[in-house]
């Protein structure tokens, strides 16, 4: 089983997320994905600054993939993505069917995020013709969907590519038009003034109950709660599941991961206070 | 330009066709479609029915097979693409790849179209979809402002349909899980969004409360209109604030951007609403006949009637009309 690190869901001063990914080269995981995969307009890193750090990682013993945007609406943004892909180093993680095609069409091979919808065998198998080496699973897509989608993969003819499963971090849950961190304070997405750099782990949205719900994070909409499948390691490992993505939260990430490890090596972990698990038992997400 | 409307039913297919649809769209009783609602969608027999009306007025019937099958399921998937076509429908609406290499194998002389769920947003992914599966159609989600939906559609392989009226997904389509999130039950697994069945409605202290699944999404003053507790549309509290974080309860009403979506090209106007009434059906397909007919007579001229926006307005969500994603300023 290999642990990645999934890229960096929120909007940070350029200078945090290069000490970021500086301490990031001394960790534990095996992939690292790198680059802005929510909000076009966040380029306090560039491109050339994405793929400095890749080298970087690169050097530092981690296989390194760059990572595209999940919705993309501009034409400049695909302008972008094209880039991304054409990078001629690092292989790509196609956050949206976009990716995918500008992969595909130069027979280059591409894994997919949990943005692109793979729900069965069949159209793993279309992907893996098209060039796919690695899939994320969508992230409402438990246990038994995993199984069942592998079961029948390993009846095909060609051999299963890599399955890389959410294990730890807010759920991406939707992605929009609108801004609703710059719309939270009265601003359209035009005018947003980058108003999400102030919220490094996004911002919560709870319930007229003080329950926590959800949590905003520009156009994208997360789940309030962490997912944290650690104490299900054990069981992970004896399931179809290659990889295990970690997300950048609160909690530091050295210790997420040292906990993975330790799961990994066969010793008891206790979850993160307050997350849940509930897509990977086939629950609702929330619970 | 083609009026595509919503049937959920056979009583709603022919107020769709005698108010001038062009084409009508419907799903079958079980989920493999979107709108998978108890009492919704159609049986074969009342297939056979509203075929035969639509053809006698020339009116296409479209079938929406527009949610993702897991590997156990496919046969499924498989059955009603070929029971589709055993009925001689016109087109297929379809968002999954696995459903739409089957249709295109199987029966390629049935039109394929990618359906909203299928989450295509660039030229790139239209020639996806298009080199792929050989699709005619793509639904376009609703996230693209008007000058996005224009440079697409000079792009694109194939005909564009864009959503013209109706409720209001705010989230990109196919890949929202905020009802899965909450209930476990998804659009694109279970064809269905935050489903009745999850639904308690609360008289309390405080004011009518609308949990889904236990949470609290709404409490509303007594002469405030309750609307259904979908998870976008709840009240929240975001700081110090608590307000319709992510949307009010509002309907996309496009009416006023006939004109342009005509000159850009595109093939087709959507409307939602499978799970509304046969009077609703009838109602907005008759203003949007109205107002495509006048649209193709004299482009130009093209005014709307405030007739036809108050009757809209008042059919729609809390009463509210927006433009949605196609305008900057909502973004």
């Amino acid at each position: 089983m290999k642990l990645s690190l999934g890229a960096l869901q929120y909007f940070w001063p350029r200078d945090k997320t290069l000490a970021f990914y500086e301490s990031a080269a001394g960790l534990d995981v095996d992939i690292i994905y790198l680059g802005e995969t929510v909000c076009s307009k966040r380029r306090e890193l560039r491109l050339p600054d994405w793929i400095a750090l890749a080298r970087d990682l690169q050097s530092a013993g981690h296989e390194v993939l760059l990572s595209t945007l999940t919705l993309i609406e501009a034409a400049s943004e695909l302008s972008t993505c094209k880039r991304i892909v054409e990078n001629g180093d690092f292989a790509i993680e196609a956050g949206d069917v976009s990716a995918v095609e500008l992969c595909r069409e130069r027979g280059l091979p591409f894994a997919t995020g949990p943005g692109v919808n793979i729900y069965n065998h069949r159209a793993l198998a279309i992907l893996q013709q098209a060039g796919l080496f690695r899939m994320t699973v969508p992230v409402e897509l438990g246990r038994e969907h995993i199984r069942n989608l592998c079961s029948a993969e390993d009846n095909a003819q060609s051999a299963r590519p890599e399955i890389e499963l959410l294990a730890y971090g807010r759920v991406p849950l939707a992605h929009s038009a609108r801004c609703f961190t710059a719309r939270a304070v009265g601003r359209g997405k035009d005018q947003c003034g980058f108003e999400c750099i102030h919220y490094p782990y996004g911002q919560p949205i709870a319930t007229r109950e003080d329950q926590p719900f959800l949590n905003m994070n520009g156009i994208q909409t997360q789940s309030a709660a962490v997912t944290d499948l650690s104490p299900w390691v054990g069981e992970l490992c004896e399931e179809p599941v290659d990889i295990l993505r970690i997300y950048p939260q609160e909690e530091p990430v050295e210790e997420v991961v040292a906990r993975f490890r330790s799961a990994l090596a066969g010793e008891d972990v206790v979850a993160a206070a307050e997350s849940v698990s509930g897509y990977w038992q086939g629950r609702a997400g929330a619970h | 330009m083609k009026l595509v409307c919503p049937a959920g039913s056979l009583p709603a297919l022919t107020e769709a066709v005698n108010n001038g649809a062009d084409a009508v769209y419907i799903g079958f009783r079980d989920a493999t479609n979107a709108r998978a609602f108890p009492g919704l969608n159609f049986s074969d027999r009342d297939i056979d029915k509203g075929l035969a009306h639509a053809r006698s007025r020339g009116c296409q019937v479209y079938v929406a097979l527009n949610t993702y099958p897991t590997s156990d399921r496919l046969d499924q998937w498989y059955s009603a693409v070929d029971r589709a076509a055993d009925l001689g429908v016109d087109t297929l609406i379809i968002a999954e790849m696995a459903v739409l290499d089957y249709a295109a194998r199987k029966h390629p002389q049935i039109r394929r179209h990618l359906s909203v769920q299928g989450s295509a947003t660039t030229a790139a992914a239209l020639k996806f979809y298009h080199e792929q599966f050989g699709i005619s159609r793509a639904v376009l989600p609703r996230v693209l402002a008007i000058q996005q939906v224009e440079a697409l559609a000079e792009k694109s392989p194939i005909e564009l349909e864009v959503f013209a009226f109706g409720s209001l997904c705010i989230m990109v389509e196919g890949r929202c899980q905020l009802s899965s999130y909450v209930t476990g039950k998804s659009p694109n697994l279970a064809g269905v969004c935050s489903p009745a069945e999850y639904v308690a409605w609360d008289e309390t202290p405080e004011g009518k409360t609308a949990r889904l699944n236990g949470v609290l999404i709404d409490r509303f003053a007594d002469n405030e209109p309750a609307g259904y507790p979908v998870v976008c549309k709840g009240r929240y509290q975001v700081g110090d604030e608590t307000f319709h974080a992510l949307e009010e309860p509002t309907s996309l009403n496009t009416l006023e951007l006939l004109p342009r979506l005509r000159e850009i090209g595109i093939s087709a106007v959507k409307i939602e609403g499978r799970q509304r009434s046969p009077a609703y059906v009838g109602t907005v397909t008759r203003i949007w006949r109205e107002a495509i007919d006048r649209v193709e007579r004299d482009p130009d001229a093209f005014t709307t009637e405030a007739e036809w926006q108050r009757e809209l307005t008042r059919l729609s969500e809390g009463s509210q009309v927006t433009l949605g994603p196609y305008q900057r300023a909502w973004q």
